[in-house]
């Protein structure tokens, strides 16, 4: 997963595309998650992270994440593989 | 170092530009207790889904309306609908209120002696009652509300067999204005039905009149055309005045009081726009007190309303079973409360809240129920927090008809309990278990084993 080059994201949890002109928010978790993606930390390291830092079961923190990704490659935030 | 509390990821796109027809949304907050009891202590030992009731706003509704009524006419009398709500924890709290029963059925009618109503203030409504079932409802003197022309003979023969005189009203259908109109029970006003069945039972010799009555409808959202309504059953009791020289004892006008639900379609919350008891008890007290009747021989005036009187004080409990996006990335939360338990979410946009701490981040969801069918839809379109399998949601105003209309479908149906007025719970409905449904099916011999 990689995100796009022209993406603009702010620590706040604001994400801009300037090519399609649309703003979005994401919750704070989301925004831990893109901001590992942006470092380039795979999924195994953001999955280790998230269940080090949050209350929550690494299957559930799996099918989250895999869902997460679904809606980034829906709103064309993160590259097709 | 402590975790700290887990949302799932959620990303979501900002729409600007003009609001919709529905304007801005409205966030509720959670609804983490019920008459002072947690909700998730509530599930933790009923199980959910859990239906729960509270007697402290049934008995509240009940003097609302009885004060709004009573302050415009002197004789008022409520009776309990019993096909709203016919668990007897709730018709024996209308019943210490003061209500009489409402019935429309043998089954009903039973409920209601075994509940120990006095026969006399029974009254048996409905267009499918039985030869064995009016006459034990005359030799018991209750009020029978004749449906049809068929009835009224049928009643003149059981009462030749009866040592008592059937008690009787005809319930009378009209325009008030209204769409739709229902005409289905009861005789017409208009075309004169109803006068030509006062006659039959005037000149019979073999039936007691005792009243009128009507029911115009089902949440009516216009007070007015219960104002039309009066004026016309007061016409027929003048006609009878004038004629026989007869004077009605009761005027019954129904039910049908709108409840603060929302119906599918609207544009404003029934609980801003539908009428209060207090706009409706004027409709009806203006054109009664403005009639013909002398302050000596007003009628007595029943009111049937049941629908209005308990849908706030019934709510759902139910849990998240798990979260998933549609084809087009519409978020889609499966609870464990289907349309099976709450019918009315086939006509209303029931109000939805979490029962725990929120999140923040909100989000448009369709809301379904567990069963393996398409139907099984609670809320098509719901803007709510972030959910986690496992958290609790509570149906609001689910009071009316659920716990009478609801199906044994797909799976069993939940426990149903009372917070009575002190804040103790009570179990007034056991959930059903494989025995429950089962229990009542027989197996033909060669139908017993499936293997030789």
């Amino acid at each position: 997963m990689k995100i796009k080059q022209q993406i603009a994201i702010s620590d706040t949890g604001f994400l801009f595309n300037p090519s399609t002109g649309e703003s979005f928010t994401v919750n704070p978790v989301g925004a831990e998650i893109l901001a590992m993606l942006r470092d380039g930390k795979t999924e195994d390291q953001i999955l280790e992270t998230i269940t080090g830092t949050y209350t929550v079961e690494k299957k559930t923190a799996e099918k989250d994440l895999h869902e997460f990704a679904g809606m980034l490659k829906m709103f064309q935030i993160i590259d097709k593989e | 170092m402590e975790k700290k509390h887990y949302d799932r990821p959620l990303i979501t796109r900002i729409e600007a530009g003009m609001p919709g027809k529905s304007g801005l949304r409205g966030e509720l907050p959670p609804t983490t207790h019920i008459d002072g009891q947690p909700v998730a202590e509530l599930i933790k030992t009923y199980g959910s889904p859990l239906f729960v009731f509270s007697e402290q706003t049934i008995r509240s509704n009940f003097r609302k309306a009885q004060k709004a009524f009573t302050t415009r006419y002197p004789k008022v009398q409520f009776a309990w609908s019993y096909k709203t709500n016919y668990l007897s924890s709730i018709c024996n709290i209308f019943h210490q209120e003061g209500a009489w029963a409402e019935v429309v059925s043998g089954f009903e009618y039973e409920k209601a002696m075994e509940n120990g109503v006095d026969p006399g203030k029974i009254i048996f409504n409905g267009p499918g009652k039985t030869r064995e079932e009016l006459l034990k409802a005359t030799e018991n003197g209750s009020l029978i509300h004749i449906d049809h022309l068929d009835e009224l003979y049928l009643l003149i023969e059981v009462a030749e067999t009866s040592e008592r005189k059937p008690r009787v009203a005809i319930r009378v259908n009209m325009d008030t204005g209204i769409y739709p109109m229902w005409d289905r029970f009861g005789f017409n006003y208009e075309n004169g039905q109803a006068w030509d069945a006062l006659n039959k039972i005037m000149y019979s010799g073999k039936l007691e009149l005792m009243g009128l009555h009507t029911h115009i409808g089902t949440f009516i959202m216009t007070a007015n055309a219960y104002g039309v309504a009066t004026s016309k059953m007061v016409e027929l009791a003048r006609a009878l005045k004038q004629k026989f020289n007869f004077q009605v004892k009761y005027i019954d006008m129904g039910g049908g009081f709108a409840s603060r639900n929302t119906l599918k379609g609207s544009y404003l919350p029934g609980s801003d726009t539908n009428p209060s008891f207090d706009e409706y008890a004027e409709a009806i007290s203006s054109a009664l007190i403005n009639s013909h009747f002398t302050p000596d021989d007003l009628p007595l005036l029943i009111l049937e309303t049941g629908r209005a009187l308990i849908d706030d004080a019934g709510y759902l409990l139910t849990s998240v079973i798990a979260n998933k996006r549609l084809s087009a990335g519409r978020r889609a939360t499966i609870v464990d409360a289907g349309v099976n338990l709450l019918f009315t979410s086939f006509w209303y946009q029931h109000q939805v809240t979490v029962a725990q701490g929120v999140s923040q981040y909100r989000e448009d969801t369709t809301l379904y129920g567990p069963l393996c069918m398409n139907i099984d839809c609670i809320r098509e379109s719901i803007n709510l927090p972030v959910l986690n399998p496992g958290d609790h949601l509570v149906i609001h105003h689910t009071g009316a008809y659920n716990v009478t209309q609801w199906m044994q479908f797909i799976t069993f149906r939940p426990n149903v309990i009372l917070i009575d007025g002190t804040g103790n719970t009570h179990l007034i409905r056991e959930k059903e278990g494989r025995e429950s449904i089962s229990g009542m099916e027989l197996l033909p011999g060669h139908l017993q084993k499936i293997q030789e």
